[in-house]
């Protein structure tokens, strides 16, 4: 494990969100440091997605608080979050299929000289960030449509990284991919932790969380269900914490006849 | 042959094309010769392309077999279009002939700038013809009858098609009303209020010495005027792709070689000035029309806000993926606002070229098919419908082809039914080449 600053970057404590009569997140607490990837799994609707959507602005939270290097923040837009160093990947990448890389990698945040677009800076720049994150495309100047699902979705998350961001948050960057793809955008998340980035990975796949994850934050049910260190835990533990395997027919079992032997002892 | 050097002669825009002419044999002599640009250990699913005519020829093929045409079936279509008419009459390619289709491109090909960038949206306007329309109206009626000066009216009349394009794209961007809906409210809407502005008259002739007159009827008669504005297009073109091409070297950028700007560069200065030859020396020639110089600086001028500017990008960012816009921190509703506003402007615009054309404004100026042929131009040009692909140059490109069909089909003494279904035709085929060529993309994997 890496070796991570005293001080999280980015904090939730006992954060919780209603949907109308939906309790989605009940007293959630998450603690990101810098170069540390955090997984955050946990079944279909456990509250991954809204958890995310709390920290990236697009849900202000209900209560609780949100902490940025230890001092409370507010989120209430995406625009707050991204001033502060929160840099979201969406599950659909959000690109613009007919322009080409390097026009998408400055979307809303292009380079210019007297308000005109400076495409030869951008163009450099470009080229820059993808070598230092050793991202293979054919070309940084074919239309996005042209690109494969893995390369999109490497494209995605670099642009994530133009503004510099403290804090990454991928959600589920490797579901759509094949076995290749998915060792390349693994290979990525970890140059980010090397960047000193801090990085929030949502994902399905144990696998994938075992590769490159420091800690697992399991959420079940919109509650935390433990956090733990991949090193010293198998897939298995973490695997009964999303599904709540305490809750199973042995289980179920026992306590029965733990409270039918009560009953008999009356 | 010399027709066909001739025909497509004021496509000086865009000088993309110019990879046709890369020679066949060259092609493998070059190949052969020509270094991978690979020093560091490159990926072998990268694209490099090889330096000079080689790797142009060979980008050219991949582009056009992965479906990305571009303005090469409407080059070919003019090439068609000039041969076959001057064949049956030779009076075709002269110079009045030639001056007649500059100046009928002007206006309408105006209004077909603004629709480009509305289906750069993925959007509809349907209205320009009606704004164009109440654009003349506002000039005529502030201008003849209430006596305003002949500035202040024309600049109040292309205002006034501001203003309706601002709230077009206000129902459409904030109210959430279709675009479709929105411009057919006001293609019936705005033609309403053309009618009742023209009310008592019915018509009102340009006055005599007006600017409006003067923009379809004053010709630059001194030769140096076409001359010196195609030296001027060839010289600063040369120059700035010269600057880019420096810039790129220093930045350590693939930049053009050298040949290829001198070849790009040849193609405009051949086109440019065998143009100007045309305006100014046959018997007849009446010098270089303002008309077409105010459509090249709106072309330009619109061109460059398109390809260089934070707008354009956001433009087709939105017409691409407007939620992937959005997310961008793009202000999706001023964009589509501000379009809406473009195209409302240059309908006004072109509806005071139509006026100096038939000298004045009437009733029924803008209606009937002039919607039909800005929207048709636009698409014929290789604007797609689909939003986010396309050329400001289109406008004038598709414009053309429309218009020489018509002063061809004059010339011949068609009758204009025939004409309007063999323009029918066309823009049927160059929205068939637009669906199939996305098909292609799609397979190519490209769209």
């Amino acid at each position: 494990m890496i070796h991570v600053s005293a001080t999280p970057v980015l904090a939730l404590r006992g954060v919780s969100k209603r949907f109308g009569a939906v309790q989605a997140l009940t007293d959630v607490d998450l603690e990101i440091h810098t170069g540390e990837v955090v997984a955050l799994v946990g079944d279909n609707g456990a509250g991954k997605s809204t958890l995310v959507k709390t920290i990236s602005g697009v849900h202000p939270i209900d209560d609780g608080a949100i902490e940025w290097e230890g001092t409370k923040v507010d989120i209430g837009r995406p625009h707050d979050a991204q001033n502060l160093g929160v840099a979201t990947v969406y599950q659909d990448l959000a690109l613009c299929d007919n322009l080409d890389v390097v026009a998408n990698l400055f979307l809303g945040s292009e380079l210019r000289s007297a308000s005109v677009l400076d495409e030869i800076r951008m163009e450099k720049r470009a080229r820059e960030l993808l070598d230092t994150l050793s991202i293979r495309i054919p070309s940084v100047r074919i239309p996005v449509a042209a690109l494969s699902g893995g390369q999109r979705q490497v494209v995605a998350i670099a642009r994530a990284l133009v503004g510099d961001p403290k804090v990454v948050i991928l959600d589920e960057p490797t579901a759509a991919l094949g076995v290749e793809q998915t060792a390349q955008v693994l290979d990525l998340v970890e140059r980010l932790r090397e960047r000193g980035h801090g990085v929030i990975l949502i994902s399905h796949n144990m696998a994938d969380v075992q590769a490159v994850a420091d800690r697992v934050a399991v959420l079940r049910l919109g509650r935390n269900n433990g956090v733990f260190d991949v090193a010293q835990t198998s897939p298995e533990e973490v695997i009964a914490a999303i599904t709540g395997a305490t809750d199973n027919a042995v289980t179920r079992r026992r306590a029965r006849t733990a409270t039918a032997l009560k009953e008999d002892a009356k | 042959m010399s027709d066909l050097a001739k025909t497509p002669e004021p496509t000086k825009g865009p000088a993309d094309r110019t990879d046709r002419t890369a020679p066949g044999d060259a092609v493998d002599a070059e190949q052969s010769a020509a270094p991978a640009a690979a020093a560091a250990p490159v990926d072998p699913r990268l694209l490099v392309r090889e330096q000079g005519f080689a790797g142009y020829w060979t980008e050219f093929v991949r582009k056009v077999r992965g479906g990305e045409l571009g303005s090469l079936p409407v080059v070919i279509g003019l090439i068609v279009i000039g041969l076959v008419f001057q064949l049956q009459n030779d009076k075709f390619l002269s110079a009045s002939s030639l001056a007649n289709i500059a100046v009928f491109t002007s206006g309408v090909g105006i209004m077909s700038v603004g629709i480009v960038f509305v289906l750069l949206l993925g959007e509809i306007d349907l209205s320009v013809g009606s704004v164009a329309g109440v654009g003349a109206a506002v000039w005529a009626v502030l201008s003849v009858n209430h006596g305003w000066g002949d500035w202040l009216s024309v600049f109040v009349a292309i205002a006034s098609g501001l203003v309706i394009g601002v709230l077009h794209g206000f129902f459409f961007a904030k109210i959430g009303v279709p675009a479709f809906v929105v411009t057919l409210a006001g293609f019936l809407g705005w033609s309403g209020l053309q009618i009742w502005m023209m009310g008592k008259e019915g018509s009102i002739n340009t006055p005599t010495g007006s600017v409006v007159e003067d923009l379809t009827t004053h010709f630059f008669a001194d030769k140096a005027a076409a001359y010196g504005l195609a030296l001027v297009a060839v010289l600063a073109y040369a120059g700035s792709q010269l600057w880019d091409s420096r810039r790129r070297k220093e930045a350590e950028l693939p930049s053009r070689p050298l040949s290829e700007v001198l070849l790009r560069t040849g193609v405009l200065a051949v086109l440019a000035f065998v143009v100007a030859y045309f305006l100014n020396e046959p018997k007849g020639a009446r010098g270089l029309p303002l008309a077409l110089v105010l459509f090249l600086a709106v072309l330009v001028i619109a061109d460059f806000v398109a390809r260089r500017t934070t707008f354009g990008r956001q433009v087709f960012a939105v017409g691409g993926n407007a939620e992937a816009a959005r997310r961008a921190g793009i202000n999706v509703d001023r964009v589509r606002i501000t379009v809406f506003a473009i195209s409302g402007m240059l309908a006004a615009f072109g509806g005071l070229f139509i006026a100096s054309l038939s000298g004045g404004a009437t009733k029924s100026l803008g209606s009937g098919n002039t919607l039909m042929i800005v929207i048709a131009a636009a698409v014929i040009g290789g604007t797609s419908l689909f939003g986010g692909r396309g050329k400001i140059w289109s406008a004038m490109l598709g414009m053309l082809v429309i218009q020489s069909i018509q002063q061809g089909l004059n010339l011949e003494g068609m009758a204009s039914e025939i004409q309007y279904m063999i323009t029918g035709a066309v823009l049927l085929a160059a929205v068939v080449i637009d669906s199939v060529s996305r098909r292609t993309q799609k397979s190519a994997g490209r769209a």
